[in-house]
C-alpha cells in the first residue's frame, strides 16, 4: 500500500472531501437546534431553518417598515463602500511610501522608523480620538481601516522592494534608466501582484476594523446591524449576516485574486500557480 | 607607451576595506577592442575590480581613466553588464526587455514620464530590438517571458539587452558560470563573434582558466605578490600575469597552471 502522503485524491473526490466539514457542521447545528426547540420552541439561540429564511427575508427582500429600503442592501453598500475606501486609500498609502522608502535610501533612513512605530500603535486604542479627531462620520472609519492597515502594507512593500535582486537595478541604471523611469518600469510592476497579496492578507484586518467602528457608532452598516440586533437575541440575523461577510470576504480575495493574474501573469506562472 | 587608444587607464589603484588591502597599486591600460578576462583565487578582488569598473564601488586611491575621462560614479550608459543570474526582468517578454534600454532614453515626454515609447518611435524601438535579438539567436522566443527560457537563453538576452545601448565596455559576471558545459561552448561562440563583428571591448571574470584562455585576447591573473601569515590582509592583490593569449602562450600556460 502507498504511503498515504503519496495519495492524491482524485478530482471529485477533492471537492467532495472540502464540502464533507461543511456539510458535518450543518448537520450537527440542525440537529442541536431541533433538540433545543423541542424543550422550548420560543428558543432564540439556535433558531430554525424556517426562522433563517423568514429572517432573510425581512432584510433582504421585504423594504423596511421604517424607511422603506430594503436592509441588507443598504448595510452592504454602506459597509463595502467604508471597506474599498479604507483598504483602497491603505493600498494607495502603501504603493507610494513603501516603494519610495524601498528605493530611495534617504527616504527610508527618514520615513521608515516612523512607519515602524505607527505600525505598532494598536489601532483600536486610538479609536476614541479618530472619533473625536474626525467626527462620528464616515471620515473615522475609512481613518480607522487606513491606520489598521496601512503601516503594514507600507512596512510589506518596502520589504518586497528591498528583496528586489540588485543587480536588476544596476542593470537598468546601466540601461540609461533614472530613479524615476526605474521606479515606474521595473520596481512597480514587479511590486504590483505583491501589493495585489498584500491586500488579499490585510482584508480581513480591514474587516475587523470596519466591524468595530461600526459597531459603535453607524446608522447602518453590516457591522451596525449586527450590533443591534444583538439586543434582541436575534440569532436568525445575526447568523446569516456573517455568512453573507463570510461570502463577500472570499469574493473580494477570489477577484483580487484574478485581477493579479490579469495584471501579473509572468508572476503567477512562475510561482507555479499554487498560492490560491 | 602609445597611449592614444586607450580606452581604459587605470592608475595607481588602491582599493581596501578599513585595515583590510584588497588591491594594491593596479597600473593597466586596456585598448579599445581587447577582451580581457579576469582570473584568480576566490577573495582576491576580482569581483571588488569589476564593481569599480561598473561604478558600484568606488576605489580607496587612485583612478579609472575611461576615454581619458574619470569613470562615472555610478552605473551609467557607456558601461553594459551581464551578472550570472538576475540580470533580465521577469515582468517583461524577451523583446520588452531588449527595448526597455531604448524606451528609457528616447527623448520623448512619455519616456521621461513613463518610461515608454509609443506609435513610431515604438516601432523604430521594435525593430532595432528584434534584430539585436536575432544576432544572439532570440529572435523566435521574442514573446516568450524570461522564466520560460533556459538557463543559457536568459544570459542570450542579458547580453543582447545589454549590447543594444551599444556600451563603451561591455563587463560580464561569471556570464557562463551556471550554464551547462555544452550550452557554455555555444555562448562562447556567439560572446567571440560578438566581440569580432562589433568591435567591443569586454571584461570577463571566470574561475575557469581554460576559459579564460579560450575567449578574448589578454587574460590577467590576480594574485598576491606579498604575504603576511600574521596580518592576512595586510597586502592587496595585483595583476600578476597580464597575458596575450593569441601569442604562443605555452610558456606562459605553464607558469599559470602552476
Amino acid at each position: 500500500m502507498a504511503k498515504i502522503m503519496n495519495y492524491c485524491p482524485p478530482r471529485t473526490g477533492r471537492l467532495l472531501l472540502g464540502m464533507l466539514p461543511f456539510i458535518l457542521l450543518i448537520a450537527v447545528y440542525l440537529m442541536a437546534s431541533d433538540a433545543r426547540l423541542a424543550v422550548n420552541p420560543a428558543d432564540k439561540l439556535l433558531p430554525s431553518i424556517d426562522s433563517f429564511v423568514s429572517a432573510i427575508d425581512r432584510m433582504a427582500f421585504t423594504p423596511s417598515k421604517r424607511t422603506g429600503e430594503y436592509l441588507l442592501l443598504t448595510d452592504t453598500l454602506a459597509s463595502l463602500s467604508r471597506l474599498a475606501m479604507g483598504v483602497g486609500v491603505s493600498a494607495l498609502i502603501g504603493l507610494s511610501i513603501g516603494i519610495a522608502t524601498g528605493v530611495i535610501p534617504l527616504v527610508r533612513s527618514t520615513f521608515s522608523p516612523l512607519v515602524t512605530a505607527l505600525s505598532l500603535i494598536p489601532p483600536m486604542a486610538i479609536l476614541p480620538i479618530l472619533f473625536i479627531s474626525f467626527g462620528l462620520g464616515e471620515l473615522s472609519k475609512v481613518m480607522l481601516i487606513v491606520i489598521g492597515i496601512g503601516p503594514i502594507i507600507v512596512r510589506d512593500i518596502q520589504l518586497r522592494v528591498l528583496s528586489l535582486p540588485e543587480e536588476q537595478l544596476i542593470k537598468a541604471q546601466t540601461l540609461g534608466g533614472n530613479s524615476w523611469q526605474i521606479i515606474v518600469r521595473v520596481v512597480l510592476p514587479q511590486i504590483m501582484p505583491k501589493l495585489i497579496e498584500a491586500i488579499r492578507l490585510t482584508l480581513g484586518s480591514a474587516w475587523l476594523f470596519l466591524i468595530a467602528a461600526e459597531a459603535i457608532v453607524a446608522t447602518e452598516g453590516l457591522g451596525y446591524r449586527i450590533f443591534l440586533v444583538r439586543r434582541y437575541l436575534s440569532m436568525d440575523v445575526i447568523l446569516p449576516y456573517v455568512c453573507w461577510i463570510t461570502l463577500l470576504a472570499y469574493l473580494m480575495d477570489w477577484l483580487l485574486r484574478l485581477l493579479s493574474q490579469r495584471l501579473s501573469p509572468w508572476y503567477h506562472q512562475s510561482q507555479g500557480e499554487s498560492n490560491g | 607607451m602609445d597611449n592614444t587608444n586607450n580606452i581604459i587607464e587605470i592608475k595607481q589603484l588602491w582599493k581596501e576595506y578599513g585595515a583590510n588591502i584588497v588591491l594594491e597599486r593596479l597600473n593597466l591600460n586596456v585598448k579599445e577592442g581587447d577582451f580581457v578576462s579576469i582570473v584568480g583565487a576566490s577573495g582576491c578582488g576580482k569581483t571588488t575590480f569589476l564593481n569599480m569598473l561598473l561604478g558600484t564601488e568606488q576605489p580607496s586611491r587612485g583612478e579609472i581613466l575611461l576615454d581619458g575621462m574619470p569613470i562615472s560614479r555610478e552605473p551609467s550608459v557607456e558601461r553594459g553588464i551581464v551578472f550570472q543570474k538576475y540580470s533580465v526582468f521577469p515582468h517583461l517578454t524577451v523583446l520588452e526587455n531588449v527595448t526597455l534600454g531604448l524606451e528609457f532614453d528616447a527623448g520623448s515626454v512619455t519616456s521621461m514620464m513613463l518610461g515608454r515609447s509609443f506609435a513610431v518611435h515604438k516601432t523604430h524601438i521594435t525593430d532595432e530590438a528584434a534584430q539585436m535579438l536575432k544576432r544572439v539567436g532570440l529572435e523566435d522566443a521574442m514573446h516568450k517571458y524570461p522564466h520560460e527560457l533556459s538557463g543559457g537563453m536568459r544570459q542570450r538576452l542579458s547580453i543582447a539587452q545589454a549590447l543594444i545601448k551599444k556600451p563603451r565596455i561591455l563587463l560580464l559576471d561569471e556570464p557562463f558560470g551556471a550554464l551547462d558545459p555544452g550550452i557554455r561552448k555555444d555562448m562562447h561562440a556567439l560572446i567571440t563573434s560578438l566581440w569580432q563583428q562589433q568591435k567591443l571591448t569586454i571584461f570577463m571574470i571566470t574561475h575557469d582558466l581554460s576559459e579564460g584562455f579560450a575567449l578574448g585576447n589578454r587574460l590577467w591573473v590576480f594574485d598576491h605578490v606579498r604575504k603576511d601569515d600574521q596580518a592576512q590582509g595586510r597586502y592587496g592583490a595585483q595583476v600578476t600575469f597580464d597575458i596575450d593569449t593569441q601569442q604562443d602562450t605555452t610558456s606562459e600556460r605553464k607558469a599559470v597552471m602552476a
